[in-house]
């Protein structure tokens, strides 16, 4: 099975902080991981290869460093890894991003199932993995949170989606694009001869140029319908908390159960 | 990869653009402003330049002829089982606001099977025309026919505006729609408005978990689309008096080319819909085991709730995921949020920090969840919440 995987370095969003004075991200000491949906999505390949054979191959696009994320996929047990970097590719939206991943998979050749994040943690917007779908006319499964079949024989695969008011079943063609969430496995940690291997391997780089029927005009902020024109601090929530203080819990819990039924949200 | 330009001779290193910077790409080296890859070519460094050192490449524009073509606004009507989800009437509610400010019609479509009442009650809501599309092949959401359909809708009747509600199906469809259209889409928008000089539409969301907000256009391609956030905005009055017109649509796929077959639904008990609750109760390390969330479901069904939980509960195998609430989980806007045991990590703030009225219960006085709360009781939750049950059980009369 040749099995792909998108995968996005991310900074650490539970690690940044905002400088309230002028609103604005502060970045320092704030380290890159890979997004951690897609290490959910890295590990899920591991698993389809382990039962299945076949290889694993990560694809990510981002600037130079993001090599990084790959070298640590790779250490984790992904087969090969290639790297999509060029000015051309810069501040490129979900559109763009799709376009310029999906014109990279083609150019890696045939593949059965196509698996990512079901979103990113830094954009969270969960619309790349749809997006690399539809530019491929392949199906798209997302939020996926269970694989309960998959048959390579009759190239077909049945998962469990975890949408709102429960689990779906579906069952779609090979090749698919699947979106997964946190609860379809547990990544495993890279391990010491993993580490080695993905230091000493050359990852490609690809750039614009490199892609098959890559369209320039389509890539990067060229390519991009949508714009972001302000970014500002979120509002802080108003006022100061209530702290009930009361003899004992009882008097405590009836006091905030009246202050409850005041604010009528019950 | 940075996609600033800056003039090195004209720079005189005052560090304005530095300060201003969102996203923290600007740093002053030897002087002189420098540039790196986080640099999203937003715009604001531009402004505060007093030297005009700082430039971004330019776009390239659409014709203006070929963007006047498209009118009117649109809004997905999800709906489930043949029952309409809120957020789609959430929607139509902020159509019609958008539409009457840009002087232009409504459109809701529909698309399922036996679902006319849905589309009359689009009209009811506030849509001037339905787009009814129903056939046995669209009783369930499958992404592939519905795209399809919607997106034959659009080339066909050209739309300005198109909203979808960011739920799992409506982030599923839009992502599909707008990658065929080639167009542009914002996720999970939390403000809507229509710009009063250039009339275009200003999507405003939260990134990078809650911690910035970002206002995105789409100035040269059509339709905008949109997904947004559940219970943000308000569900617009019903009319049953309304009149509006339904136009039937035939399928554009027969059910031998889907690619997907829906095998089955599995239904989740009430408390884990956290998206529609209006009432969540959520335990977090605090509730110690599994069974520590015996007090805290009792509270969410007195009060007809759902029941939440953090990371850490869920990581520990408390409780299963579909209950997560937070960055990694659900983001949640429910008129009272009760945290019980939960010390408010920043991920955990980002999925439920816009709650109308938020409730803390810990044992920490100085856990952060205390700095977002409305109130907050500092005491054990084993002894905290099963008194809030009893005081509420007394007052609701159940």
């Amino acid at each position: 099975m040749n099995i792909i995987v998108c995968i996005k370095q991310v900074p650490d969003t539970t690690e940044v902080k905002i400088n309230p004075e002028t609103g604005t991200l502060i970045r320092e000491g704030v380290p890159s991981i890979i997004n951690p949906f897609d290490t959910y999505a890295i590990e899920e390949g591991l698993l389809l290869k382990e039962k299945f054979g076949g290889t694993v191959t990560i694809v990510s696009m981002g600037p130079p460093q993001a090599m990084e994320a790959l070298k640590e996929a790779v250490a984790m047990g992904a087969d090969e890894a290639v790297l999509l970097s060029d000015r051309a590719f810069a501040g490129a939206d979900t559109w763009a991003t799709a376009y310029a991943l999906s014109r990279a998979i083609r150019k890696l050749g045939e593949f059965d199932i196509i698996l990512c994040g079901k979103q990113a943690i830094d954009g969270d917007t969960g619309q790349v993995g749809p997006g690399i779908a539809g530019q491929l006319g392949i199906s798209q499964l997302t939020y996926v949170f269970k694989i309960r079949e998959l048959d390579p024989e009759t190239g077909t695969v049945l998962v469990e989606r975890l949408l709102e008011e429960g689990r779906e079943v579906v069952q779609a063609p090979l090749p698919a694009l699947l979106t997964v969430v946190k609860d379809i496995n547990q990544p495993r940690y890279p391990t010491f001869m993993g580490i080695r291997r993905a230091t000493k391997m050359e990852i490609p780089t690809w750039a614009a140029a490199d892609l098959p029927a890559c369209d320039s005009g389509k890539c990067g902020l060229n390519g991009s319908p949508t714009q972001v024109v302000r970014v500002f601090a979120p509002p802080a929530r108003e006022g100061q908390v209530d702290l009930i203080a009361a003899d004992d819990m009882n008097e405590a819990a009836s006091i905030l159960a009246d202050k409850l039924l005041a604010e009528k949200v019950i | 990869m940075a996609l600033l330009e800056i003039n090195k001779e004209e720079c005189i290193g005052c560090e304005a653009c530095v300060d201003v910077c969102p996203f923290g790409a600007l740093s002053m080296v030897d002087g002189v402003a420098e540039v790196d890859e986080q640099c999203t070519a937003c715009g604001p460094c531009l402004d505060v330049c007093p030297a005009d050192a700082l430039s971004l490449a330019e776009r390239p524009e659409a014709a203006a002829e070929d963007l006047r073509a498209y009118q009117g606004v649109w809004v997905w009507v999800e709906q489930f089982q043949g029952e309409a989800a809120s957020i789609s009437w959430e929607m139509v509610g902020q159509g019609r606001r958008l539409a009457d400010q840009r002087g232009t019609t409504l459109t809701a479509c529909v698309v399922g099977h036996n679902v006319e009442h849905v589309a009359k009650q689009a009209i009811a809501y506030g849509a001037d025309r339905v787009f009814w599309v129903d056939d046995a092949s669209l009783a369930v959401y499958r992404t592939q026919p519905y795209a399809r359909t919607l997106v034959q809708l659009v080339r066909q009747y050209k739309p300005e505006i198109f909203l979808l509600g960011a739920s799992s199906r409506g982030r599923d469809l839009a992502g599909s729609v707008a990658t065929e259209l080639y167009t542009g889409l914002t996720a999970d928008c939390t403000g809507l408005d229509i710009d009063p000089e250039t009339k275009l539409l200003r999507q405003t969301r939260p990134a990078f978990g809650g911690n910035i907000m970002a206002t995105i256009i789409s100035p040269n391609y059509r339709p905008q689309m949109a997904t947004v956030r559940h219970r943000v905005f308000e569900l617009p009055e019903m009319d049953a008096s309304r009149q509006g017109q339904i136009v039937a649509v035939d399928p554009v796929m027969a059910e031998d080319d889907v690619a997907t077959k829906v095998v089955e639904f599995i239904m989740e008990q009430g408390e884990v819909n956290l998206a529609d609750a209006k009432i969540i109760v959520s335990g977090g390390r605090g509730v110690g085991g599994p069974e520590g969330f015996a007090p805290i479901r009792e509270l969410a069904e007195v009060l007809g709730g759902a029941v939440g939980a953090s990371r850490a509960a869920v990581d520990a195998g408390w409780i299963p995921y579909a209950h997560q609430v937070g960055q990694t989980g659900r983001t949640v806007r429910p008129d009272l949020y009760i945290a019980c045991g939960i010390s408010g990590a920043v991920q955990h703030l980002a999925g439920m920090g816009t709650a109308k009225v938020i409730v803390a219960i810990n044992r920490d006085p100085d856990a952060p969840i205390f700095g977002v709360a409305n109130y907050g009781i500092v005491g054990d939750l084993f002894e905290v919440v099963p008194a809030l049950t009893a005081q509420f059980r007394e007052r609701l009369g159940n």
